[in-house]
């Protein structure tokens, strides 16, 4: 099978470079020396420094979902694990690829709490799609094509090889990919054709039908993206996108309603609860999206494609469940609609889009304009206006600047929107940046943060500036963790209880300490200007956006409400102030 | 789809390898199923397969959600619910010690011989009975035992195979 032995930490460059990683994010350490011995010596595989594993995890992130391939990290045992920890949990929530590969004691020392000894198997095991303990070099090079195999086939995750430090050393056989299939992981690709019919025939019955796209048209690929924007074309119907969906339907096409669920827009929402079928492509009614569950879309019928069959009636009841790939799935569709010249009803159709007009008018995202006090949302359209043209990659921390940044930034294609969505990790965006950066050196790469989510992660500011990458941190500063004061505004009686960050840094001195670009805007006239200089920059930089510090971001389902009980900005007229339930307190 | 607590019966397929039960038992406590009896073996050494029986309870829609999140472990070959599939043998094994003397220790003899338990040890003052039956057969015999001396109680927890020529595929 191979010519001749070669060293464990040899055999796994080769495995990596043969899975035709070009990338790997990480941080040395006395485990994982091995390693950096065989990458130093080697010029195919490019290593990038972070200054935190946490940071590792989130640039393999940003990497793999901005370029569709695999993101793949190396830490050392320990403390290098455990703080790949966040990342990995928010690799497996959002369903991203990456291989992590951690540096673990000598097999003779596991289970001897030995220096920088983590159990990073038992810890990492409900935080991966699968992870693998390598107590025997012959069995390296397989685990790393199965790891490889594991995290891209299904709904993409996250997988961990641990590699004991005697194993690296070791002598053994290389195994090249071909050879390797895995025992038992078999996911179910391809739809089945019945399901499809059914499908088709609800739509075709369909009055009031809408698409409910997310994450999973994304992690299929730009392909499965054309084919959900040719159905939602097809069929005329109005289309929703989730948080993790944004992109899968170009925003200016104009069936597209905007973002569903918490902070998604008044006709998304009411469209989903006045919805007669509902077409649920790689979304899995999240708690986010749903609202109350008994309250939600109570009277539509429900098809769901998801390609992970525990997705399917774990919240909402379906009526027809379809697993597979959502890109394969769609596909059939298509092709099923047009076999049969299946299309909705054209005067319930019109009838639903005079509706949908209706909600639209209400235009739910207005805000108060102010000429003295720069507005985020404000900043946010400018910033757009100044980006649209561009090949723009925008990443997100956590919060009210993210929540402004799904309503406010426009998405025409898919990958180009880079947002820590099911664990809602704030300090994902900076590092996030990084690797989209690292992935596409063309691109204009944008983190929208606020002040506190930032700091979580500042010190990657260093890694941008050794790497020359031009990442943009645009913060909408308003000195508080603004969702924070948001729900002890409208939930807790105004206790602003933690939520005000006194003694901030100057984010200008900041950026410019690392070796990056420093700017600020005060004033809504000065935005335009400064943006253009941050776009200009060819180093990190971090511009500091002073905003109103009090602005809300609505509308907003609170926590235990429905989808038609949603609360609307100050500048809305008939919006209905309903207080928060008790039962929509102990919500988060 | 109803709400009634429903008790399955699942045979769940996995490579034997180490970790293996504590991502079934993680993915029961992580998401808060109940686990009322889980055995464990190897079945298959030629292929390196366990088998594990578990017997767990909750309304139709988890016990959909626990064999989809089974079914998606990576080293799990196949998943089986023996209560849905048809009819199916359930067996568990006990050893139940009793201690005592005179006329206690005469019935409990009594008694194990109905239930067709078997005298696996004895000393002048005490009894281990080995019984194999169904959950049921077993919790009424240790009932019938505590007034009589019971002293110890280890159970298998239950194992089952379904009926009929085919095997688990």
């Amino acid at each position: 099978m191979s010519t001749e032995p070669m060293q464990g930490a040899e055999l796994l460059i080769k495995a990596l470079v043969d899975q035709g990683v070009e990338v790997i994010f990480g941080y040395p350490g006395g485990a994982v020396l091995p390693i950096y011995d065989a990458l130093f010596k080697q010029n195919r595989l490019r290593h990038i420094l972070v200054r935190h594993e946490q940071a590792a995890v989130h640039a393999a992130e940003g990497y793999a979902r901005s370029t569709g391939k695999v993101g793949c990290v190396l830490v050392t045992s320990g403390p290098g694990a455990t703080n790949a920890v966040t990342g990995l949990t928010d690799a497996l929530m959002d369903s991203i690829p990456i291989v992590c590969l951690t540096g673990q004691v000598p097999t003779h020392l596991i289970g001897n709490d030995a220096f920088q000894e983590a159990d990073t198997t038992g810890i990492t095991r409900p935080c991966t799609k699968h992870n693998y303990l390598v107590k025997d070099v012959r069995d390296l090079a397989r685990i790393v094509h199965e790891a490889f195999y594991v995290a891209t086939h299904g709904r993409p995750g996250p997988v961990v090889i641990d590699l004991p430090k005697d194993v690296l050393f070791a002598s053994g056989d290389y195994t090249p990919p071909e050879a390797v299939t895995h025992k038992s992981y078999r996911p179910q690709v391809e739809p089945d054709p019945q399901r499809i019919e059914e499908a088709i025939e609800l739509i075709r019955g369909a009055k009031r039908p809408l698409f409910y796209g997310g994450g999973g048209i994304v992690n299929s690929g730009p392909k499965a993206a054309q084919l959900f924007t040719e159905l939602v074309r097809t069929t005329d119907a109005p289309a929703t996108l989730t948080l993790m969906g944004l992109g899968a339907l170009p925003a200016s096409d104009p069936r597209f309603l905007g973002m569903v669920g918490m902070h998604g827009t008044y006709e998304a929402n009411l469209a989903m609860h006045g919805c007669d079928v509902m077409i649920a492509v790689g979304a899995r009614f999240d708690d986010r999206v749903t609202g109350k569950l008994s309250a939600f879309s109570p009277n539509s019928k429900k098809i769901h494609i998801d390609i992970d069959p525990s997705s399917i009636n774990k919240n909402v009841r379906v009526d027809v469940a379809i697993v597979g790939d959502a890109g394969r799935v769609l596909e059939a569709m298509l092709a099923a609609l047009k076999r049969r010249k299946a299309k909705p009803d054209g005067e319930a159709m019109a009838a639903w889009w005079r509706q949908i007009d209706e909600w639209r008018k209400r235009d739910c995202l207005r805000y108060r304009k102010s000429d003295d006090v720069i507005k985020p949302q404000f900043a946010l359209e400018r910033l757009y206006a100044a980006v649209k043209d561009r090949d723009t990659i925008i990443t997100t921390e956590v919060g009210q600047h993210q929540m402004w940044a799904a309503q406010f930034l426009r998405f025409e294609r898919p990958n180009r929107w880079l947002t820590s969505g099911g664990l809602g990790t704030m300090g994902y965006g900076l590092p996030a940046a990084i690797g989209a950066q690292i992935g596409n050196p063309g691109a204009t790469v944008i983190d929208v943060a606020g002040e506190a989510s930032i700091l979580m992660n500042i010190q990657e500011m260093s890694t941008a500036v050794q790497y020359r990458l031009p990442v943009k941190v645009f913060v909408l500063n308003n000195e508080y963790m603004g969702m924070v004061r948001q729900w002890q505004e409208l939930l807790h009686g105004g206790r602003y209880a933690e939520s005000y960050t006194a003694a901030l840094p100057d984010f200008v001195r900041l950026a410019e300490a690392f070796g990056g670009v420093g700017l600020r805007a005060t004033k809504p006239s000065e935005l335009d200007r400064v943006i253009a200089e941050m776009l200009r920059a060819d180093k990190p930089c971090i511009v500091d956006v002073l905003v109103d510090k009090t602005e809300n971001c609505f509308p907003m389902i609170p926590s235990g409400a429905a989808h038609n009980e949603m609360l609307l900005g100050p500048e809305d007229a008939g919006g209905s102030k309903k207080p928060v339930s008790e039962d929509g307190m102990v919500l988060v | 789809m109803s709400e009634a607590i429903e008790r399955h019966t699942i045979a769940v397929l996995v490579d034997n390898e180490p970790g293996i039960l504590a991502r079934v038992v993680g993915l029961f406590s992580g998401r808060g199923y109940n686990i009322e009896s889980l055995t464990v073996a190897e079945t298959d050494p030629a292929n390196n397969l366990s088998r594990i029986t578990l017997v767990t309870s909750g309304t139709r829609m988890i016990i959909e959600q626990i064999k989809a999140q089974l079914s998606r472990l990576v080293p799990v070959h196949g998943v089986h619910d023996l209560t849905d599939e048809g009819p199916h043998v359930e067996r568990e094994l006990a050893l139940i010690k009793v201690a005592g003397t005179g006329e206690k220790r005469i019935e409990s003899l009594r008694l194990a011989d109905i239930f067709r338990a078997k005298v696996v040890d004895s000393t002048t003052e005490s009894f281990i009975f080995e019984i194999t039956g169904s959950t049921e057969k077993l919790n009424a015999f240790v009932k019938l035992m505590e007034p009589l001396g019971l002293v110890d109680v280890s159970r298998t927890g239950v194992v089952a195979i379904a009926r009929g020529p085919r095997g688990f595929s």
